[in-house]
């Protein structure tokens, strides 16, 4: 019975986990900020991000924000909005879509080449180092190997 | 060179290639008194539907760059709505771009001045760089022909457009 009881909790609790991870994203979605869309968008004329802008335009642009806030548009709905008003520019970040996209893709694109290249360059040097015969290179003999005993024998912590 | 090598030096080029052209296509320059007007095809300010300065082939267009939040604008926009009234018609007319502005602020600023000559859309600023301006308000006017005949990258006013604009208008107003 007991065993049952943890199970049902086990599982409602799970169930409550979920909701609350699924609810998360809408629920921050829709907390919409002037101070975080700021960060996010341009000022056109000024050609800095609004949030450090303070030029007519950019007020009226605060303004058209905090009228859309005030109206409970979502952070994604607002920035929309914006775009049909200034044009895609006003996005401080490219879109992930169209060729915007390749602000995204191209880095990444960049850091694997760079690394497969790395890669390759490592295994051909080793090859070449195998090739080469792998020995350690020999230590010094006869008189040298004796000086070099001795004078590590002095330095001898 | 090996072919290595030869790849490497192709890639500098082309990227230092697309930079140069980033700059270039960022930079824009003004159109100039004797150059041909650029026709971009833009929306209507109030109503739906896209207008060009083309549609305008055949008559003088005084082309005003403005926005609702510049005051220069505001200043000089009687002013151009008188002009209008003078000398509007089938020969000429003014031709209001709003640019880089909120859609509702560029029509409350026209209800306000009671502009009655035609308005066009630019909020991306798009037409603006294509005609390289640097700011608002600035004034291209262009003869039937399509070509800027003279131009002000600041505020009109009445003088203003008597001393330099009128003479070249035809003397009858249609």
């Amino acid at each position: 019975m007991n065993g049952a009881v943890s199970k049902a909790v086990g599982v409602l609790l799970a169930v409550v986990t979920m909701g609350a991870l699924l609810a998360a994203p809408s629920f921050g979605a829709q907390r919409a900020s002037l101070t975080e869309i700021e960060k996010q968008v341009m000022c056109p004329v000024c050609g800095t991000l609004l949030q450090l802008a303070e030029s007519p335009q950019a007020q009226r642009e605060k303004a058209f924000i905090q009228r859309l806030i005030a109206k409970g548009k979502t952070e994604a709905q607002i920035k929309d909005a914006l775009v049909a008003e200034y044009g895609t520019e006003v996005l401080a970040l490219p879109q992930d879509s169209g060729f915007s996209l390749s602000a995204y893709v191209v880095p990444i694109v960049a850091f694997i080449v760079a690394a497969v290249a790395l890669g390759l360059g490592v295994l051909r040097w080793r090859r070449q180092g195998n090739r080469g015969g792998g020995a350690a290179p020999a230590g010094p003999k006869g008189d040298d190997a004796e000086r070099l005993d001795a004078d590590l024998a002095r330095y001898d912590l | 060179m090996s072919v290595r090598s030869s790849i490497a030096v192709l890639a500098v080029l082309a990227l230092v290639g697309l930079l140069v052209y980033g700059l270039v296509i960022k930079g824009g320059s003004r159109v100039g008194v004797g150059d041909p007007a650029p026709t971009t095809s833009l929306p209507q300010l109030e109503g739906g539907g896209d207008g060009s300065l083309a549609e305008y082939k055949g008559r003088w267009v005084l082309v005003n760059f403005w926005a609702s939040w510049c005051e220069p604008c505001k200043q000089e926009a009687p002013a151009l709505e008188a002009f209008q009234r003078q000398h509007g018609g089938a020969k000429f007319t003014v031709l209001g771009v709003d640019t880089r502005d909120l859609s509702g602020d560029g029509r409350e600023f026209v209800r306000e001045y009671g502009l009655s000559y035609p308005q066009l859309r630019d909020g991306d600023g798009g037409a603006a760089h294509d005609y390289g301006t640097t700011g608002v308000p600035e004034n291209f006017l262009v003869d039937p022909a399509g070509k800027v005949r003279w131009l002000l990258p600041g505020p009109v006013d009445e003088q203003y457009l008597e001393e330099q604009v009128e003479p070249f208008l035809p003397q009858e107003k249609s």
